[in-house]
């Protein structure tokens, strides 16, 4: 067991030291959050005064919104490292050696886990800096940025299993540019579930996305209701530990296609 | 000779891949520890799925493989303790440096502390890569990068190293140096080396013992002599300064056809050839045959059998043409007409 923690740590490791060597990624990871909050924090300004709308200022709303379409679009992606790693004969090279299995899918995890909670932690800080009030205070943001790092679980597990069974590029760029934007926009992301259709209302209530904003939105409420935030972060939570076993059974699949 | 068991038994391997391609079809290997064997074989003939299946990474539809006295099949874990792998492709990661790839597959088999440093820095040495262990893989050559990767294979002191094609994609000098590396690699005490190429020149080269492997299987196996040997001698080649009449054509072959160990003698026009078990020791003897019948000689040339023309014996085609041509390697029996070649 000791043996699975150390091998996930130093596999962790050699991921995380891997991005921070990349500086062109790291920025543009945490450029395009702040594209997202500025642009549709200035286009969006005035929906507030919109009648039910129920926040006071549009950028309050919508940082829980940009920290968790972010989440999404930065894991979606990890199908992509896991492809390189394939094509360049690094996963089998481990594969050859004692290291855990665990730890190998592990290392994944958690890798995504402190990069997506870094990433969220900023884009709070920078709607800090823009003028957005947290109400709920410190208990209610880090329940936000847990619920997206358990949704960034969700997807970069998703991801990598497609990486491992298509093992193809295009299809890892097809299915995400299909899902981020209908994911996201039918969610509570950017407009208050009051003024959406109600076909849309409905349909978000199966979306995992809408799940991370309701858990994370009510936390972060000067009255949080923690029967929302616990019902939506447990579904999220279960979903995670379904993706990530699933990752773990394609990792088998890949070992019989070797 | 040697008591103790081999550091490699397949036996009967069988791998078949989605989509009916059938990889391996009886495939069976026995490597002596302490040796260096190498699986000769055109690209698509089964030497990296062997490999695969040896060290753990795939598993055969059948058959046994044994590594380092365990059972590739039972227990992977401990065979993977005790092999060193460098694959086909590098697998080394491009964005660390090659020191703390080093390091990283150290600690994956349990290396610590002060005898992890030391070994990747004595490895580094080693393979001429100590100023270089410092820059991030991406910026080594071919050659650097193909070190690194033998010296990874190297880093936790493995009983048995496979080598899958360690010199392909490199350029002449690299593959020299390559060649150096693991000759001396060879004389490392108890280490047992299992190489595959489509080199001839390479498994000639570094190999105690080959295996040629063509669509799945082993065809013939043998020391790099030995294979050449069942060809049955070298080919001698006699020039003649005028194509001699049908008499005295019929007197020379009957001269030549005497001496033991010489056969097949042939004459065209005023090319005299003949097999010989022992070609530069059949020279002299020929020639004063010659001599004897009054025909004078232009030139005289003595070819060894390459292992070209044992691949051509075996698999009955031209090694370069099964190269060129892997995906008609891996189905379908040898057509008919293709065995008259192998002579």
């Amino acid at each position: 067991m000791s043996t699975t923690i150390n091998q996930t740590w130093f596999m962790t490791q050699r991921q995380l030291t891997a991005i921070l060597r990349q500086p062109a990624y790291l920025v543009i990871t945490l450029i395009q959050p702040v594209i997202w909050l500025f642009l549709f924090g200035s286009l969006f300004r005035r929906v507030v005064e919109l009648p039910g709308f129920g926040a006071g200022s549009y950028l309050d709303y919508l940082v829980p919104g940009v920290v968790v379409m972010s989440a999404v679009s930065s894991n979606m992606w990890a199908g992509m490292g896991t492809l390189e790693e394939i094509e360049r004969g690094t996963l089998n090279r481990f594969l050859t050696t004692p290291v855990s299995r665990a730890a190998l899918m592990n290392a994944n995890v958690v890798q995504q886990g402190i990069s997506t909670g870094i990433q969220s932690v900023v884009i709070v800080l920078l709607g800090k800096i823009g003028g957005a009030d947290y109400p709920g205070g410190v208990a209610g943001l880090l329940i936000l940025v847990l619920a997206s790092i358990v949704l960034g679980t969700v997807f970069g597990a998703f991801s990598n299993a497609l990486g491992m069974l298509v093992r193809q590029r295009e299809s890892i760029i097809g299915i995400n540019t299909f899902l981020l934007l209908p994911l996201t926009f039918l969610s509570s992301a950017f407009m208050a579930p009051g003024l959406m259709p109600s076909w849309m209302r409905h349909v978000a209530d199966f979306n995992p996305v809408n799940w991370a904003l309701v858990a994370g939105r009510s936390a972060m409420s000067a009255d949080p209701d923690w029967g929302d935030v616990l019902s939506r972060g447990g579904a999220l939570l279960a979903l995670a530990a379904a993706a990530v076993w699933l990752s773990t059974r394609t990792f088998r699949s890949y070992q019989k296609s070797v | 000779m040697t008591t103790s068991p081999p550091a490699v038994q397949a036996r009967d391997l069988m791998k078949t891949y989605p989509g009916d391609v059938r990889a391996l079809d009886g495939m069976g290997v026995t490597v002596a520890a302490g040796t260096v064997f190498g699986l000769l074989g055109p690209n698509g003939a089964g030497k990296s799925t062997t490999v695969k299946i040896l060290t753990t990474l795939a598993r055969p539809d059948s058959g046994t493989a044994v590594v380092a006295g365990h059972d590739a099949l039972r227990h992977p874990d401990r065979v993977r303790r005790a092999i060193g792998v460098v694959a086909q492709r590098s697998g080394a990661d491009p964005v660390a440096t090659g020191r703390e790839n080093l390091l990283l597959q150290g600690r994956l088999y349990g290396v610590r502390g002060a005898d992890l440093n030391r070994r990747a820095d004595e490895l580094l040495a080693r393979f001429d890569l100590a100023e270089a262990g410092k820059r991030q893989v991406r910026t080594y050559s071919g050659g650097m990068q193909r070190r690194l990767d033998v010296a990874l294979g190297l880093m936790h002191r493995p009983e048995v190293l496979f080598l899958d094609e360690p010199t392909t994609g490199l350029d002449p000098e690299a593959r020299t140096a390559m060649w150096e590396e693991i000759g001396r690699l060879a004389g490392d005490e108890g280490l047992t080396i299992l190489l595959t190429t489509h080199y001839l020149e390479e498994a000639d080269r570094l190999a105690e013992r080959i295996a040629i492997v063509d669509r799945g299987r082993v065809v013939a196996e043998g020391t790099p002599d030995e294979l050449k040997g069942e060809l049955h001698g070298d080919a001698v080649h006699v020039e003649l300064r005028e194509a001699p009449d049908a008499v005295d054509g019929t007197l020379i072959r009957t001269a030549l056809a005497e001496f033991a160990g010489v056969r097949e003698v042939a004459l065209d026009g005023r090319r005299l050839s003949a097999r010989a078990d022992d070609g530069p020791a059949a020279v002299p003897h020929v020639l004063t045959a010659l001599e004897q019948q009054g025909v004078a000689v232009a030139s005289v040339t003595v070819a060894r059998p390459s292992l070209d023309d044992v691949y051509l014996r075996y698999a009955g085609r031209r090694f370069a043409d099964a190269d060129a041509a892997p995906e008609a390697a891996v189905p379908a029996p040898v057509p008919a007409n293709t065995s008259g070649a192998a002579r």
